[in-house]
């Protein structure tokens, strides 16, 4: 799994298998402090300080911590962080919910690709309607913004599957990452 | 580049629409745990929405489940017809998806060969 687009899908599901009805996940690209930041925030179900630890441990992830949620993709994004001189963070209460941040260096030679967050955030919007899901993407001065309650407020009843509306989910994410990589100009900079 | 606003007008358009083409009801769940991602999930149900817009199919959900527990038989696809059985297709990749959604979905014709499980729902 090296692109960072799909560890973020994987760290999302993990969210949801903990019982998140909220996930704000934010990607900050600071080339000022040469630094890419992937925080991953729900009100999922939390863990205490041991799960925390086995969370992070590739070697019993697979089995008994899938019950609080956890694939094995935390180990995963651990292990890259710390080869691109950044690291992850997990902080986590139960009842409270989960933050996992994942900070690299954004210039280094093995960070693995952003990859296509298009994609991601399309997989994730589409396949749980009802998950209050908030997306915010800032890439130096240029910040890209949205909630899946912003588009199905809009929608009411027509489904995010309608066919209409994915050409337009398409267009309007890929558009507005374009935008973000100095792409014209966007609606909510 | 689009926008909210276009959202906005689409859904008066949509809501104008009343020609419905297939009003099939149909459930397509994408099996998206850690080893379904890596195994190209996300491709898939990439493949399933684009061909849900070209075939201008309405009615049909897509959903994401986590783990299932068969990973050696992943990406795992489950088409749910109404009042059918759930339909697990196994190794299933973006190519093989038009073919899948222009047999099952639209035509109700199971592909034998690429089944792993049948459920009764
Ligand atoms: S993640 Fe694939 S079967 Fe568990």
């Amino acid at each position: 799994m090296r692109e960072l687009s799909l560890q973020v899908l994987d760290l999302v599901r993990n969210s949801i298998e903990a019982g998140a009805t909220q996930v704000a996940l934010a990607i900050t690209e600071d080339f000022t402090a040469d630094r890419l930041t992937i925080e991953i925030r729900d009100n999922g179900r939390g863990m205490n300080s041991e799960e925390c630890r086995r969370a992070l441990d590739p070697f019993v992830t697979s089995n008994q911590t899938r019950k609080a949620g956890v694939g094995l993709g935390l180990p995963l994004v651990d292990m890259y962080t710390r080869q691109c001189g950044g690291c992850l963070s997990l902080e986590s209460s139960p009842g409270k919910g989960t933050t996992v941040k994942a900070v690299y260096q954004h210039s280094h030679l093995d960070r693995p690709p952003l990859g296509s967050m298009t994609e991601t955030v399309k997989a994730i919007i589409i396949g749980n309607p009802k998950l209050d899901f908030r997306y915010s993407h800032t890439v130096g001065q240029r910040t890209f913004c949205v909630t899946t309650y912003e588009l199905t407020g809009i929608l009411g009843d027509i489904p995010l599957t309608h066919p209409d509306v994915l050409i337009w989910i398409t267009d309007y994410l890929s558009g507005h990452f374009n935008y973000l990589y100095g792409g014209g100009p966007g609606e909510n900079h | 580049m689009k926008t909210i606003e276009d959202l906005k007008r689409l859904r008066e358009q949509v809501q104008s629409d009343t020609r419905l083409r297939y009003t099939t009801g149909t459930k397509i769940i994408i099996g998206m745990g850690t080893c379904g991602i890596a195994a190209g999930a996300r491709e898939v149900m990439s493949a399933v929405l684009d061909e849900i817009a070209k075939r201008h199919l309405q009615d049909v959900t897509v959903t994401q489940t986590g783990c299932i527990g068969m990973c050696e038989k992943e990406v795992l696809l489950d088409v749910v017809r109404p009042g059918e059985d759930r339909i697990t297709y196994g190794k299933v990749t973006p190519e093989l998806v038009p073919q899948i959604i222009a047999e099952h979905v639209v035509n109700g014709r199971i592909l034998e060969e690429l089944v792993v499980g049948k459920f009764s729902e």
